[in-house]
């Protein structure tokens, strides 16, 4: 009776891991799925798209993630597959450094032109 | 003398947007991702249309001459458009066609097939589009130029018309 107990304690105790596990792996495939523009049904991200080519990304996005990927490396196959634009969230490179610096500037031209202002009138 | 430079200024800045939006109206709003430098082409295996056997990458693209891989699926429209056409270069001895199957029922699939002829020295069948996005493809029909050194050299997204029909055969040439 009492190895019986272990058992259906042991038995319970990897049910729940393993559920633990399934949701992270699902949490992370959701997480990266929001961050995947779709091409077809542009706007929307592939996590909300019911598009064939978002169907096909969500496949393709749980398979690398049982194959070992990280977030990253799933990012990189999908640039190099799409372009930096399939991703929401875009890297700075020679492409992108005016989206990048940009708001930067002008909010040192902005502060700036404050600061001359308050020179101005004091 | 500042009011001056300050309206020159302003006029800058609104011309600036201005030729920056005018130049944006005639922009298309979809983005197409394009193949900037040669890229190899992925390795896979797929199973054969005819045969339902799975066969190699390398032992599809085997011989050295130009490749067409044409995703083509029974139910899009635009497929039957292009057919006509990738018949035609099915007869150029210089290249030879792929077609990969997109999604598509088999039966539809060989229906397609028997009714506007075969245009493909092999057909794969990529059921769940996994395999179009390892070529990088988003929709049907879309088909890609491979190299006599195996590297996708171009690609075109929708139909083929006259206009890259003419593209495709200077390619090859």
């Amino acid at each position: 009776m009492k190895i019986l107990k272990i058992f259906i304690i042991l038995f319970l105790f990897i049910g729940c891991s393993q559920l633990k596990s399934d949701e992270k792996s699902d949490e992370l495939k959701n997480k990266i799925l929001k961050n995947i523009r779709c091409l077809i049904c542009q706007g929307q991200s592939v996590y909300d798209s019911e598009s064939e080519f978002a169907s096909s990304i969500k496949l393709i996005v749980g398979i690398k993630i049982n194959e070992g990927l990280k977030e990253e490396q799933i990012y990189v196959f999908l640039r190099e597959k799409y372009g930096d634009w399939v991703i929401y969230d875009p890297q700075l490179n020679k492409n992108t450094y005016i989206l990048w610096l940009l708001p930067l500037l002008l909010f040192l031209l902005g502060g700036a032109i404050i600061r001359n202002k308050l020179k101005f009138t004091n | 003398m500042k009011n001056k430079f300050s309206l020159f200024i302003v006029i800058i800045f609104f011309s600036f947007c201005f030729v920056v939006f005018y130049k944006g109206l005639n922009n298309s709003n979809t983005y197409a991702p394009k193949i900037k430098d040669k890229k190899n082409i992925p390795t896979f295996q797929a199973k054969d249309f005819n045969s339902s056997i799975y066969l190699n990458s390398e032992k599809i693209f085997k011989e050295e001459t130009f490749y067409i891989v044409n995703i083509w699926a029974s139910w899009c429209t635009p497929c039957r458009i292009e057919h006509p056409l990738l018949m035609i270069l099915s007869k150029n001895q210089s290249v030879k066609l792929i077609g990969l199957n997109y999604r598509d029922n088999l039966n539809n699939a060989k229906n397609f097939i028997n009714e506007l002829g075969n245009p493909y020295s092999q057909i794969l069948i990529d059921n769940d589009g996994a395999l179009s996005v390892e070529f990088g493809a988003y929709g049907v029909p879309e088909t890609f130029i491979i190299d006599k050194d195996k590297k996708i050299i171009k690609k075109f997204a929708g139909p083929i018309n006259q206009k890259i029909f003419e593209e495709i055969k200077l390619i090859i040439k």
